[in-house]
């Protein structure tokens, strides 16, 4: 096969004669640009877009969820929160108290109570105290709770997605979970969403 | 100087309270609307710049000298 270097030197005009071009470097190029062509279109195109994935159910996690997702779409962001496991928590209605038919289930809720309002903190728990100081510093700092946040954020048009699978595992139903949810979704579906978002988090 | 629309007063609110009081008042503006935003959230001076960039609208004044007080002007794309 003929080389680059080669096909230049063929395709310069030569002396009194019209330039010509090799036909193999013809259909190789061709080849190549039909490649790329090919390649472009199977190719992911990112979006101005943030998918958090919300793992963790503490107010430490939720509440770095609910700034992100709400700043995101206060700056024109798509946002997308995919609530599963512990998150899943946040989103359960405040007046919800013991959820599952199973007792592990019910067991689980018990110990994760629903709503932001609710939730604990990671370390420095003491017994509530640590909660209730978080709070305290936050309201003379004047930051908003996790969940005005989530309502503003919803108000934005971020979609707040609950995973289905998780749901069925901690026994929670659709009515335990506050209003204006998306649909619950798979984890194919999640990843559709990362996918496609220039901005990725698991939180 | 131009005429501004509105003026969003968010003293004393803390990150990302400025911001988000900010969109849902540019929300209900015209496009070339011009707003202010008042801020005392020291997080603002860098917040504010990295929100227009991302949202597309402009930042036509920043007057962080006044004491505590930070002013930002905004024209809605």
């Amino acid at each position: 096969m003929a080389t680059t270097e080669e096909r230049r030197v063929e395709a310069r005009p030569i002396e009194g004669r019209e330039p010509t071009v090799d036909p193999a470097a013809w259909a190789e190029l061709l080849r190549r640009v039909e490649a790329l062509e090919q390649a472009q279109r199977a190719g992911i195109q990112k979006r101005n877009k943030l998918t958090i994935i919300a793992w963790g159910g503490e107010l430490d996690r939720i509440w770095p969820t609910t700034i992100l997702a709400s700043t995101a779409a206060a700056s024109g962001m798509e946002v997308s929160v995919f609530f599963t496991f512990w998150g899943l928590f946040a989103i359960v209605r405040p007046d919800v108290r013991i959820t599952g038919r199973h007792w592990m289930q019910k067991m689980m809720s018990a110990m994760n109570p629903g709503s932001p309002a609710r939730a604990k903190l990671s370390r420095y728990q003491f017994a509530g105290a640590g909660p209730a100081m978080l709070k305290h510093l936050a309201a003379t700092h004047h930051v908003e709770r996790p969940e005005a946040l989530l309502d503003l954020a919803k108000e934005m048009g971020a979609r707040l997605i609950p995973c289905q699978m998780t749901m069925d595992l901690l026994g929670l139903e659709r009515d335990d979970l506050i209003d204006g949810l998306e649909e619950p979704i798979g984890a194919a579906t999640a990843i559709r969403e990362m996918r496609e978002a220039a901005i990725s988090l698991f939180i | 100087m131009a005429v501004i629309a509105r003026t969003v007063d968010a003293r004393g609110q803390a990150c990302p309270g400025p911001l988000v009081m900010l969109a849902r008042a540019l929300g209900e503006a015209a496009p070339g609307d011009l707003l202010e935003l008042l801020a005392t959230d020291p997080g603002s001076r860098s917040d504010v710049p990295s929100w227009a960039e991302l949202s597309g609208n402009e930042l036509v004044e920043v007057d962080t000298s006044t004491d505590g007080v930070f002013r930002y002007v905004v024209r809605k794309a």
